[in-house]
């Protein structure tokens, strides 16, 4: 595999993980969007591949191997478990307006190459183009928790977020120190421990997982 | 050694209570296991003062006066609250309100989110802090749920998404820190360490550190419960268990601000700038104004208290913006006394919560009568919170205030608007609640007045007189902000 290639190939799987994230805003179907979020673990797992065996940062392949353990595997698993058990898998998002969610994050892509621009300039590192698209799945996953009113969709949204700021660290620097790297993929185990909890509370609680009804705790004059 | 140790008891003492924490004599494991932890920590304080300066612990940990002060205050509140939570969550389990396994729960939860904490003030790496803030929160959050209450889930749901949303971008500001000071330092972990940065945050890339901070400022503020990032805060603060409020409205907002002056001292030096500054200015006064407005229209007593940190945290996120010597020395002071006064107020409110079984403000009243102990304890910590002569918050707030008006004058109305709205609205809350007759089905209990009067005392003599060496000691601790 030589250089340029490994570069294309890269610049394709960050293609790739930016569709999956438009796909993620535009699925209303709670388990189509499960799917999706384990085929963006997928690429970024790959393009960490790619990117440690181009760049000769070996470590990058744990980190690879890692993102396909817990991205593509046991978080949608224990997602799919979850929304099996708690039967809201012909749930629909009741999302309003997708076609306007979509043009505020290609604004939000626009916003994102214009923010990273300066960082573009000064790496030389081969992977510098993708950083926008990292922030990019950044924000895409951030309007995801914000429009969408469902708990898994919301938990999906985060779990994106993460995925954009893993792409962010190889990105502009090859990958966090292996102990951050670790810390951050515990503190997600323990989050994925702690929302499962939280289906089961609001479900029984609620009788469904649209948070949409909680909304007592409002500012009363 | 003595760091390790530090670090150690709490986890190793939340791993017991996991197994053994709804024994009889849980409380009191957890009062113990604090309390060592407390004396580990005053003893790592003395070899601070008397080898003078920092200890690093290779390079995972150091330790210097700033935030070995934050630990021994950590420390301390976490003791008293175990204290108070001993005879407060005594009452709730009996009203049925937790049962066996939430005990557990409840109690290795207590001690993780102390040793998360512990990690965030001790560690070297910008990268470790940020996985432990995360670890404190995630400790926290089934905290507040701990009653499965509708609102209380609601709270709790709405501290992991948006706290979860704010901490992501304090990752990507982490991740620009590190592209920068790799150019510097190198590759590999060492690229992340405080010790190292500190040393050559002149050369760090001005244009990258701008917009790293940025993305961490909105991090760590939301965090700190800096408007317009609070949404979160009221209800988190409001739901959950008394003790638990006493802890995330004393500890943890403390632990955000420090990770954001930390990052604030790197950015200076980088860019050589009030950028920093400014912003964390703007948020401070926008968090002062915006909480003390709220707090005039509250009718839970523990969201007004929850809307008072917000605005005590502005304050001081606020005196760190101006920064110069006295404005951070006064942000200092102001972090340490406001912790120990809201504390100390929380642990009062929860037990004039539990005397009228609601924490309605309209329906407590007659404390002082129905039990002075509470209702004196209530009220004199309101009063220091307002920033009363002769308490420690009066010393802060008229430090920064002096400061303002020396550095930026302009500002110095907006100050004194939102200080006197803010005592406004807590006097006229809490006066009713004190005074007055004994309403129909008050229930007497027997308070925890110890960690109530202690914290007091404690604000008090650092209002009237703070010891030469303490003083001396915070001076130590902002000349490294500097």
């Amino acid at each position: 595999m030589t250089h340029t290639f490994a570069v294309q190939l890269n610049s394709l799987l960050a293609a790739l993980i930016l569709l999956t994230a438009f796909a993620l805003l535009a699925q209303r179907k709670i388990l189509g969007l499960v799917h999706i979020f384990a085929w963006q673990g997928f690429f970024l797992a790959l393009s960490t591949a790619v990117i440690g065996y181009a760049s000769g940062e070996h470590h990058l392949y744990i980190s690879s191997l890692l993102t396909l353990v817990m991205k593509v595997i046991l978080l949608p698993y224990i997602l799919y478990t979850l929304v099996r058990k708690l039967k809201v898998h012909r749930d629909i998002d009741a999302v309003v307006n997708i076609p306007t969610t979509m043009l505020l994050g290609i604004m939000l892509v626009v916003f994102s190459y214009h923010l990273t621009a300066p960082i573009r300039e000064l790496s030389n590192l081969m992977t510098r183009s993708t950083l926008a698209v990292a922030l990019a799945t950044v924000m895409l996953g951030m309007l995801m928790m914000v429009t969408r009113r469902h708990a898994v969709t919301q938990i999906l949204g985060f779990l994106a977020m993460e995925n954009g700021l893993f792409f962010a660290a190889t990105s502009a620097t090859y990958g966090m120190p292996m102990v951050v790297e670790l810390g951050v993929a515990l503190d997600l185990l323990i989050a994925a421990f702690i929302f499962g909890i939280f289906f089961f509370h609001i479900s029984t609680t609620f009788e469904s997982l649209d948070v949409e009804q909680m909304a007592k705790l409002k500012e009363t004059d | 050694m003595i760091l390790l140790s530090l670090l150690g008891i709490s986890i190793l003492v939340a791993l017991l209570l996991a197994f053994i924490g709804d024994w009889r004599y849980a409380p009191e494991i957890n009062i113990g296991g604090s309390l060592l932890t407390f004396f580990v920590s005053l003893v790592l304080a003395l070899q601070v003062y008397r080898e003078g300066g920092s200890i690093a612990g290779s390079d995972y940990f150091f330790v210097d006066y700033l935030n070995i002060s934050l630990v021994v205050l950590t420390t301390f509140v976490s003791t008293t609250t175990a204290i108070f939570s001993r005879r407060y969550m005594l009452v709730e389990r009996e009203h049925g309100r937790v049962g066996h396994w939430r005990m557990r729960f409840y109690h290795a939860m207590f001690q993780l989110f102390i040793f998360a904490m512990l990690i965030a003030l001790v560690t070297n790496n910008f990268g470790v802090l940020w996985i432990s803030m995360e670890l404190a929160t995630l400790a926290t959050v089934l905290l507040v749920s701990l009653y499965r209450t509708p609102t209380s889930i609601e709270a709790a749901w709405k501290y992991f998404i948006l706290c979860g949303v704010g901490i992501a971008q304090a990752l990507f500001g982490t991740v620009l820190l590190y592209f920068a000071a790799e150019r510097v330092v190198g590759a590999g972990g060492n690229a992340l360490l405080w010790t190292n940065l500190s040393q050559v945050s002149g050369q760090l890339d001005p244009t990258v550190m701008r917009l790293s901070f940025v993305f961490l400022m909105v991090g760590y503020g939301t965090k700190a419960g800096l408007v317009p990032l609070h949404n979160w805060l009221p209800d988190a603060h409001s739901e959950g268990p008394t003790p638990v409020s006493a802890v995330l409205s004393g500890l943890l907002l403390n632990i955000a601000l420090y990770a954001l002056i930390r990052c604030k001292a790197l950015v200076d030096g980088s860019l050589g700038s009030g950028f920093a500054g400014n912003i964390m200015m703007g948020f401070g006064l926008l968090s002062l104004l915006t909480a003390a407005f709220s707090m005039l229209r509250q009718k839970d007593v523990k969201r007004l208290f929850a809307y008072s940190s917000i605005e005590h945290m502005g304050i001081a996120t606020f005196a760190f913006g101006l920064g110069g010597p006295i404005a951070t020395f006064g942000g200092v002071l102001h972090m340490i006394v406001h912790s120990l006064a809201k504390s100390a107020t929380f642990f009062s409110v929860g037990h004039a919560a539990q005397m009228h079984g609601t924490q309605e403000m309209a329906q407590i009243r007659g404390l002082i009568r129905g039990n002075p102990a509470v209702g004196w304890g209530l009220f004199l910590g309101v009063m220091a919170l307002a920033g009363m002569p002769p308490f420690g918050i009066f010393t802060s707030e008229f430090l920064i205030l002096t400061a303002t008006m020396k550095d930026a004058p302009l500002l110095t109305p907006l100050l004194l608007l939102g200080l006197a709205v803010a005592f406004a609205a807590l006097f006229r809350k809490v006066q009713p609640m004190v005074t007055g007759l004994i309403p129909a089905g008050q229930k007497q209990l027997t308070a925890a007045n110890i960690p109530v009067f202690l914290h007091l005392a404690l604000v008090l003599l650092l209002g009237i007189y703070l010891p030469g060496f303490l003083a001396n000691w915070f001076h130590l601790a902002v000349e490294i902000l500097k």
